[in-house]
């Protein structure tokens, strides 16, 4: 039984950490608190589904939130006032437009959708090396911008998709984004993922030793885009309100940056990038609203948060290029046996705690 | 037939803007395994470096309104200026770091140029006026061209031959070239590394600084995103080129700028606002049919 636990317990201590946090969260009664750390949970999804591609098969890909984009409006297409479909999304077929689902229906609409459309461009684009398959993947998401943005009969164009009801709060986010991480954990030690991970770390190797990369990659590429298109789900019936613009360049290379920044070859790698960054970003909010010394408040200028935020990238990556985590996992227990890629001297646990002091 | 040249001129113009950006997203790719996603913010430090800073709507040109034998070579060098702190601040730290590591520094580089830009200048466009005599039209037969077009076709004749004489020529261009060829090998032969990346880097900032001027007379206006667009382009067009050749780079460039003209010249109209998505599964298609790009490079194949 320890053993079991010991072999498998850093889904559990990624998903405790979350847990941790949200619970704070919620005893502080910190109504802006909430919001931002709901945002955090939905970006944890998002990026542990960026890291089943990314960090398993060593691919960039720009388009994956081109899914948390088909995902959203699915889940915009299935909980939206019927009223309001029938005016502004008149394109939408009867069953859709003229119902609306609850929760669990649009996040399963979040999820299928954005892995049927990712089985059809990666089962072409998943033959392509690294770099031509990461400008694919751009092109991608370009493609999603713009035909979203323009198909106004059913994505309301420009404009934006309103009455979709907010049901998302930290609790929610936080179950599904510890769901996400056992996900990603399942596929990371499975036998598909295991071979993926072969193919990224050698790849003549691993073709050697009869691994179909193509195929691998494909599954890796279809559970990702399910999975960040069940973040772009949330993130619609959190907001409540939908427009194209936030699935965009900006979101995708800062989802990126999360996952570089954490260390994208390991699952702790994802989660860390996405709380420390996040913390990052608080703090220099923070610092741009001023302290107050008696009468004068000191504070940055406007604008200094965004610069902060890419001089403290750009440090972390000089300073540590592999990323917080330094690509291993969070580990308490010493494993009894030494399993896998998982030895008892890699232990991470001071970044883990420097991340989220 | 004239209207088919008249876009054909145009689209060759754009492609030549698309070409000389690639060209030096290019070099840094082949030699680095950089894609550099803040070479379009070294075009928008060319474009701002031309105007007063200040946060008013309506730009005062300094520089800009010098003669333009002092202009040019000045805003060159302010860009080269800026691309060698880059190098030297963030990527020679990272020389031994994995190309997408050196991608996100270089996302990061892009992120505190543009937002630095926002605080010193603003957030809304701006309107500047630069040789707006550039844009009178030359009639040529029954095609009317505008002078800008031309002076854009010829910078960048120049600025190619230049750099191929360069590059096939001079001492350092063939030691650039062995290090794109093979960097290691060519340190082990004498390169030494960081002059040469250095030097990419300036020939980088000299094409970004021309490209500013080119683009700024073209649209008139600055904005803090201005070069995103382009350096997106760009780098479409350095990988359906062929990664790693500059040959390919400069067909990437032209193709793409001819796919984005034709395609808003003959899309039926309701298409037309879906001209993006038309162009990129175009980009799509070419990577498919050839995942090594149009021209591909002799050292991009996969050794064993």
């Amino acid at each position: 039984m320890r053993s079991f636990i010991a072999r498998h317990q850093t889904p559990v201590l990624l998903a405790a950490l979350l847990v941790l946090i949200a619970a704070v969260t919620l005893l502080s009664r910190n109504e802006a608190l909430q919001v931002t750390l709901t945002e955090m949970f939905i970006r944890v999804v998002v990026v542990v589904g960026l890291y089943v591609f990314i960090g398993n098969s060593g691919i960039i890909s720009f388009g994956q939130i081109g899914f948390m984009c088909i995902g959203a409006y699915a889940a915009a297409w299935a909980t939206a006032e019927p009223s309001f479909k029938g005016i502004m999304l008149g394109g939408l077929p009867a069953l859709l437009r003229d119902n609306q689902y609850p929760f669990l229906v649009a996040i399963a609409g979040a999820l299928v959708l954005p892995a049927a459309v990712a089985l059809l461009l990666g089962a072409a684009i998943m033959r392509l090396s690294g770099t031509a398959a990461s400008i694919a993947t751009f092109a991608f998401l370009i493609i999603v911008n713009s035909v979203y943005s323009n198909w106004d009969s059913v994505t309301a164009g420009v404009s934006s998709i309103i009455g979709i009801p907010t049901v998302v709060g930290p609790w929610t986010a936080c179950i599904v984004a510890a769901l996400a991480i056992l996900v990603a954990y399942l596929f990371q030690i499975s036998r598909v993922g295991l071979m993926l991970r072969a193919s990224r770390d050698d790849e003549v190797a691993a073709r050697a030793s009869a691994v179909k990369i193509l195929r691998m990659r494909l599954v890796a590429f279809v559970l990702s885009a399910a999975l960040v298109g069940v973040g772009g789900g949330l993130y619609a019936q959190f907001l409540g309100i939908l427009t194209v613009d936030p699935f965009y360049l900006n979101l995708s290379f800062i989802t990126i940056a999360m996952l570089v920044v954490g260390g994208m070859s390991s699952l702790t790698g994802a989660v860390t990038g996405v709380v420390a960054v996040t913390a990052i970003v608080e703090i220099l909010r923070f610092l741009e609203r001023g302290l107050a010394v008696r009468d004068i408040t000191l504070a940055l200028p406007q604008g200094s948060q965004e610069i902060g935020l890419g001089i403290v990238m750009a440090l972390i990556l000089v300073f540590r290029p592999n990323g917080l985590s330094r690509g291993r996992e969070l580990i308490l227990l010493a494993p009894a046996s030494t399993p896998r890629e998982m030895r008892p001297d890699q232990v991470t646990i001071a970044d883990e705690t420097k991340a989220t002091a | 037939m004239i209207q088919f040249l008249q876009n054909l001129i145009d689209a060759i113009s754009l492609g030549s803007i698309y070409a000389l950006v690639a060209l030096g997203v290019g070099l840094l790719f082949g030699i680095l395994r950089l894609i550099n996603f803040a070479h379009g913010d070294f075009i928008t430090i060319g474009a701002y470096a031309l105007i007063v800073p200040s946060a008013d709507v309506t730009a005062r040109l300094l520089i800009g309104g010098w003669p333009w034998p002092v202009m040019i070579p000045l805003i060159c060098l302010i860009v080269v200026i800026a691309a060698l702190l880059t190098d030297v601040l963030v990527f020679r730290p990272l020389r031994r770091a994995s190309s997408p590591t050196l991608m996100i520094a270089s996302f990061a580089v892009s992120y505190i140029i543009q937002n630095g830009v926002l605080m010193a200048y603003g957030s809304r466009p701006k309107a500047v006026d630069l040789w707006s005599g550039a844009n009178t039209q030359v009639l040529i037969g029954n095609l009317r061209v505008p002078m800008l077009q031309l002076i854009t076709l010829a910078v960048t004749l120049i600025l190619m031959i230049a750099l191929s004489l360069f590059l096939k020529k001079t001492p350092y261009g063939v030691q650039m070239r062995a290090a794109a060829e093979d960097f290691r090998m060519a340190q082990y032969l004498g390169v030494r590394g960081n002059v040469v990346i250095g030097l990419a880097f300036a020939i980088s900032g000299i094409l970004a600084g021309a490209v500013s001027l080119l683009y700024t007379t073209q649209s008139g206006s600055l904005s803090h995103t201005m070069g995103v667009p382009l350096a997106l382009f760009a780098f479409v067009a350095v990988v359906i080129g062929g990664m790693g050749s500059l040959v390919g780079a400069v067909v990437g460039g032209f193709t793409i700028g001819i796919i984005v003209t034709m395609l808003q010249a003959y899309l039926p109209p309701d298409l037309r606002a879906f001209r993006d998505a038309f162009a990129f599964a175009c980009v799509i298609l070419v990577l498919l049919v050839r995942p090594a790009g149009l021209v591909p490079a002799r050292s991009s194949f996969e050794r064993v």
